[in-house]
């Protein structure tokens, strides 16, 4: 099979996105922006634009391809991601979320090293942040060769490094341009094209089927190379026990690892006060709630009315469900629509992390550690834009360098990496008033460590058929993702680092921070 | 005071960690209301977050070992472990709604009350 549908009506709606929404960025942009305005929009945002804006920034091309193909080729295993995905909300909404915003202005660091030494824990903040960023990117980069080739018909390895290009300078356009205003807008946009596709594509599978999910998932199970056991659990990880206990790795990983991810933790500086917040959050999940319910549907849909052995031989594998489905359904139209929202979806994700991982280097390394707190906001500005350019143009490179490659892992890993570092030392940080400098250093780098070691003597890495390196063989830790391991390590790490140095809060810092953190005064 | 509590959109940068001086915020946090706002906080977020993450690693376990429990027909196709998904979606809407009705009779009366003590504008 070769391209699906007519590559000029995919290319045209995709255009149409991005020039609506680079003109939204040119209008909405403010040229003399301050730090305030560039990191956080000025914190301008309601809560329900907001939550829209998370939902954008959190449903990534891995959310709707990937779960939506998981679920039709390897059906029920898949639905187990939705629901990682969207429990792990919570921990943002009762745990994180209000406290944050009420603590920090622009980046984890700010949180992190409230009450701790400012530059050793704020380099760790980085470190942390750049490398999930990072990874979270290049997973994002990597998926988009698969999809040029089947949506846009382009096959050569030069044509797609182009078309990779292209889409990088696009979203380097919006965070240079728009800051955080104008990649907020973008994400509003993107989400808003992105629920519709997927109301219409549910409600559509659901009339169809007669508004029967029973003869939906007969029907699903007629045309899955699994038959029936696409609606039982274990057909992609019930092999033997070490692919269980892999499972429930990945589980942790992803309900843990959302409380963590920078990109969404920034997202709630956009806002005036914490009641925003927790509107955000409430908006957020009402949606994803929708959302991940409806990817049941396609993916089992996707499974009876297109096959699991076409969407396996397609170009792209299992991501290519969605829009085989939306060609299936709605004709070359719909499938326009599905790819170019899939094209929005890496492009807004990935300016998102960009955004993010620049505002971090920029006020914390620059402005705290190398300027020691003492510049001016157009300079750090400006450093922030220096270092989104270099950001995305290594994700432009990372993307046409990884094309390809088996990196559906590394999203999953992310999340690991989210959960390990950042959410024991944010827990920690706002609710245990002991917690030092060395607990929290220990925390990050211990939980970042451990998790890079563990992935790289993992299989994913090395000795099996779809390693990274198949030849040689050097993995003895036998989980692919190392959630199950690494995030009681990190939360045992900051535990020791606290209770074995001795306590270094200020009285007058700790309480600043959880008057502040509880009730938003002096915020 | 209140107009140092104003933030500073679209002016120049405040430091992120200058306190406004006039705040003293030990003395807030040993006042009677703050103690009694962090315990009713700590009393639903604590235990709400364990019964959420029990009953998501209950479900995760049983779908990784107990394939015959969550493979069994309710109705039609309807297995038990598609209905327990499906639960799971029910639950965190019940503890969302939950903690929303909880924060507004509980919590942000307090918060409004310690705040307007010391003259914050209200959020």
């Amino acid at each position: 099979m070769t391209a699906t549908g007519n590559p000029l009506i995919n290319t045209g709606v995709f255009a149409v996105f991005v020039a609506v929404t680079l003109l939204a960025v040119y209008r909405l942009s403010n040229r003399n922006a301050s730090t305030s305005d560039y990191y956080a929009a000025g914190g301008r945002f309601t809560g329900a634009q907001n939550g829209m804006a998370l939902s954008g920034d959190y449903l990534s091309a891995a959310s709707f391809l990937g779960i939506a193909g998981a679920i039709a080729v390897r059906g029920y295993d898949g639905f187990l991601y939705s629901i990682g995905f969207l429990v792990g909300w919570l921990v943002n909404l009762l745990l994180i979320a209000e406290l944050l915003r009420n603590t920090g202005r622009f980046t984890m660091g700010d949180v992190l090293s409230f009450r701790m030494r400012q530059r050793p824990v704020r380099a760790a903040a980085a470190t942390s942040t750049l490398v999930i960023s990072l990874f979270y990117m290049l997973a994002q980069m990597a998926g988009a060769g698969g999809l040029i080739a089947l949506l846009l018909g382009v096959h050569g390895r030069a044509g797609q490094s182009l078309v990779i290009a292209v889409v990088g300078l696009v979203m380097i356009f919006y965070v240079l341009v728009g800051g955080m205003r104008g990649t907020t807008w973008v994400q509003i946009i993107k989400a808003t094209m992105l629920l519709l596709c997927v109301a219409l594509l549910t409600v559509f599978l659901l009339g169809k089927f007669g508004f029967s999910i029973s003869s939906l998932l007969a029907n699903a199970a007629d045309n899955n190379a699994i038959g029936r056991r696409v609606i039982e659990p274990g057909a992609a990880y019930g092999t033997t026990s070490m692919t269980k206990l892999d499972f429930v790795s990945l589980s942790l990983a992803l309900i843990l690892g959302t409380a963590g991810l920078p990109h969404v933790l920034m997202r709630f500086y956009t806002v005036p006060n914490a009641a925003q917040a927790r509107r955000s959050v409430v908006w957020a999940t009402s949606i994803m709630c929708g959302f991940y319910l409806a990817t049941l549907i396609i993916g089992y849909g996707a499974s009876a009315v297109v096959g699991s052995e076409s969407i396996r031989s397609a170009p792209g594998g299992e991501n290519s469900a969605a829009p085989l489905l939306a060609l299936e359904v709605g004709g070359t139209v719909l499938l326009g629509i599905v790819a170019a929202v899939a094209f929005a979806t890496i492009l807004a994700v990935v300016a998102g992390l960009t955004l993010t991982a620049s505002a971090s280097f920029a006020h914390d390394v620059y402005a705290n550690i190398v300027r020691r707190g003492c510049t001016d906001p157009a300079s750090e500005v400006r450093v922030a834009r220096q270092t989104a350019l270099v950001v995305g143009l290594l994700a432009v490179c990372g993307g046409i360098l990884f094309n390809g490659q088996n990196v559906a892992f590394l999203v999953a890993l992310a999340f690991a990496f989210a959960a390990s570092a950042n959410l024991s030392t944010l827990l920690y940080s706002l609710f245990w008033r002991r917690f030092n400098t060395y607990g929290t250093l220990c925390g990050i780098y211990g939980g970042l460590v451990s998790c890079l070691v563990l992935v790289i003597f993992s299989p994913v890495v090395s000795g099996t058929p779809t390693s990274i390196f198949r030849t040689v063989d050097f993995n003895w830790f036998p989980l692919n993702n190392p959630g199950l391991v690494s995030i009681p390590l990190s939360f045992l790490f900051g535990f020791l680092g606290t209770v074995l140095t001795p306590d270094d809060n200020s009285r007058g810092k700790q309480a600043e921070m959880e008057v502040r953190a509880l009730t938003g005064i002096g915020s | 005071m209140t107009t140092t509590l104003q933030p500073s959109f679209g002016n120049l940068d405040r430091r992120p960690v200058a306190p406004p001086p006039q705040i003293d915020f030990v003395t807030i946090q040993r006042s009677d209301e703050f103690v009694m706002l962090r315990r009713r906080l700590r009393r639903f977020v604590f235990p709400m977050s364990a019964l959420f993450f029990g009953w998501y690693l209950c479900y995760v376990l049983l779908a990784a070992y107990a394939h015959d429990l969550m493979s069994h027909r309710l109705t039609g196709e309807i297995t038990v472990g598609l209905a327990m998904g499906v639960l799971q979606f029910g639950s965190t809407i019940l503890i969302m709604v939950g903690y929303l009705r909880y924060a507004r009779v509980r919590i942000d009366p307090l918060v409004a009350a310690i705040r307007g003590r010391i003259g914050a504008p209200e959020q």
